[in-house]
């Protein structure tokens, strides 16, 4: 393996960690505030559906983009309201909204388009423009550096490096600001927060709301960055993986980087190379795209590292009479 | 209460008399989705050309899972549609249990071979295709490199990359044909992101042409294919308009006349027996239109028109994969 490859496997890496991140962050802050969501998966999905239909309508990414947040925060509202509003259970909440996504995307795409949920193939505008970060080309020259800031960090689109962006804005909200130490005592613990006089029930749905919002940038990179149009069922368990992702990375955003990073670059190893051979034994494709789950059980049955998720998560709370 | 209910009773029947008085023919797609511009989609066309000319109505269902196969079939069994023609290997299994306790009702299974007295077979001769399209891609590429990127896992989809190996490899055994899987699971013919990530690893190792057997994850091939400036190959319907100058043809099969001749038929639909749909039947072949005129020298279509000739008359035997769950070439 040259470092051309290497390269090139890092760069689809990148590309592939994308969406994960943005599903893994988006996660981290509605569970940190004590509402599990395994509904990260529908979000993404209504988002992409929305980004390419209104994408294939208007010609503009940006007001995609736009129709993918909304429709990812009005799934976000119905969570929030059966799980924080009515104190409902938040797994079957996400469930729903898994199973609603699923079938809206395809029964309005159908009535839209009549292409059978698939939405018209988008182009020029209506995607995401890669974007060439300054100086890219004239480092070119520079031994090893050169190529790896030309071809692994240029040229990709705006939702990556937002993503990445996003990863220490996440920490700073979390760890430096005031809502960010808020928002993690409620997930630990609310009873105390709502003793400082602080209302729990809005910083849950602070936290939803920006659950909402990221997905539906998730939702808006899969159908116009990485691909062109929706196709239905597009996610692909990625909001799964994501879930898997904030696991393993113990509900920390660095962390987060790091497990969706690992995993991204499992993906584009198996799409490289198939079957790896390592002389006695060949490592078949199934295994690593099956790995992050493995991992995952691992970390949680607690042999490498524990998983500590928020004590208060999953709980509706309810104020003491 | 009770008038109420025998209403809705006399109601129930007579909705069931009439559907069996009409006699529909019934289609039923795999899952992947009626309008994933492949295969089921071919199927829709032969159902749609045969409504159109004699004025007929038919059923229709879309799969949602696997586990809703048998549920299905026996419905549409029941309300009395004949034929029933289902697109999919998958169906094989299912359909050898079911067909047995419906004699008057006639099946038509397309893409598997199924026994059974009230039950006609399809099998297209998916090698043959994708040889022909193997020597295009074999002719058109400049970097001696090309791809094949198949949906999910399966002895099918195994046909197809042998029989584009054995095409590619008939213009100059030193091409190397680089083969990737999208998956093993359904989801697979669903993944356009992945699709297209795999174009792009084909590419980045020196690929120029790549052909996509995959449902659904081929249009992000095909996507792929066209952003990077390489060219792509279609499978089972026309897919040339997709990206008009960047596909180099599809590897067709004709599903829809497979489906039109069975709905033509009716109830009169001969079964017990197994249609081979090869290149002598027309059944498999590349297309040509204008939309990949400008891609196609005449030296190609000659080869290609040659290639299809000798096979027609059995001088050159393509591989079948199924045959010994092997492939001769790599």
């Amino acid at each position: 393996m040259d470092y051309a490859t290497v390269l090139q496997i890092l760069d689809s890496a990148l590309r592939l960690m994308t969406p994960l991140l943005l599903a893994c962050l988006a996660g981290l802050f509605s569970e940190r505030s004590g509402i599990f969501d395994i509904g990260l998966e529908g979000k993404m999905l209504i988002a992409a559906f929305a980004a390419g239909a209104a994408g294939a309508l208007t010609g503009s990414v940006w007001l995609g983009l736009g129709a993918a947040v909304l429709a990812s925060l009005a799934l976000a509202a119905i969570h929030g309201m059966t799980a924080i509003t009515f104190r409902g259970n938040q797994l079957i909440s996400g469930v729903a909204i898994n199973f609603l996504a699923s079938g809206l995307t395809v029964l309005l795409g159908q009535s839209w388009f009549g292409l059978g949920g698939r939405t018209p193939a988008l182009e020029g505008g209506a995607r995401f423009a890669t974007i060439t970060l300054p100086g890219a080309e004239a480092l070119r020259g520079v031994p090893v550096v050169g190529p790896l800031y030309a071809e692994v960090l240029s040229g990709h689109t705006l939702p990556v490096y937002v993503a990445l962006a996003l990863v220490p804005a996440t920490w700073w909200l979390l760890y430096r600001t005031r809502f960010g130490l808020r928002l993690r005592a409620v997930g630990d613990n609310p009873a105390s927060v709502d003793t400082a006089g602080v209302s729990v029930v809005r910083l849950r749905w602070a936290a939803v709301a920006i659950t909402g919002v990221l997905c539906g940038l998730a939702g808006a990179y899969l159908a116009a960055g990485l691909s062109a149009g929706f196709v239905k069922e597009m996610t692909a368990g990625r909001g799964y993986i994501a879930l898997a992702a904030l696991i393993f990375a113990n509900w920390m955003p660095w962390r987060a980087l790091g497990a969706t990073f690992l995993f991204g670059l499992m993906e584009a190893v198996a799409n490289r190379y198939p079957e790896i051979d390592l002389g006695p034994v060949t490592i078949p494709s199934m295994f690593m795209s099956a790995l992050p789950y493995i991992l995952t059980v691992i970390i949680l049955a607690g042999f490498i590292g524990r998983a500590t998720p928020p004590r208060a998560g999953g709980e509706p709370y309810v104020k003491e009479r | 209460m009770t008038f109420l209910t025998r209403l809705a009773a006399s109601a129930a029947l007579l909705a069931l008399s009439a559907g069996l008085a009409a006699a529909d023919p019934a289609l039923i797609y795999d899952l992947g989705g009626k309008f994933d511009k492949s295969f089921n989609e071919a199927a829709y066309a032969g159902a749609e050309k045969w409504k159109a000319e004699t004025g007929g109505t038919y059923k229709e269902l879309e799969m949602q899972s696997e586990a809703q196969r048998e549920q299905a079939l026996r419905r549409l069994a029941e309300t009395g549609a004949n034929p029933i023609v289902m697109t999919g290997f998958a169906f094989a299994e299912v359909l050898k249990k079911v067909a047995p306790d419906y004699p008057d009702t006639r099946f038509v299974i397309i893409d598997s071979a199924v026994e059974g007295a009230n039950v006609q077979s399809n099998l297209f001769a998916d090698e043959q295709g994708s040889y022909l399209a193997g020597v295009m891609a074999g002719m058109a590429t400049k970097t001696k490199t090309v791809g094949f990127i198949g949906g999910m896992d399966v002895p099918l989809i195994r046909n197809f990359a042998c029989g584009y190996v054995q095409g590619v490899k008939s213009v100059d055994p030193a091409i190397k044909v680089l083969q990737n899987m999208t998956g093993t699971t359904p989801a697979a013919w669903n993944d356009p992101v992945k699709g297209g990530e795999l174009a792009k690893a084909q590419k980045a190792q020196g690929a120029d042409v790549i052909y996509a057997a995959a449902g659904g994850t081929g249009i992000g091939v095909l996507q792929a294919a066209a952003d990077e400036g390489i060219l792509s190959i279609g499978v089972d319907s026309n897919q040339n308009h997709l990206h008009p100058g960047k596909v180099l043809t599809s590897a067709i099969k004709r599903v829809d006349t497979a489906v039109y001749d069975a709905f033509k038929a009716g109830t009169e639909v001969e079964v017990g027996k197994t249609n081979i749909w090869d290149v002598a039947h027309d059944g498999v072949g590349v297309a040509m239109d204008d939309n990949n005129k400008p891609l196609v020298s005449d030296e190609m279509a000659k080869a290609v028109e040659d290639a299809r000739a000798k096979i027609a008359s059995g001088e050159l035997k393509v591989v079948n994969y199924n045959t010994g769950n092997a492939c001769p070439v790599q």
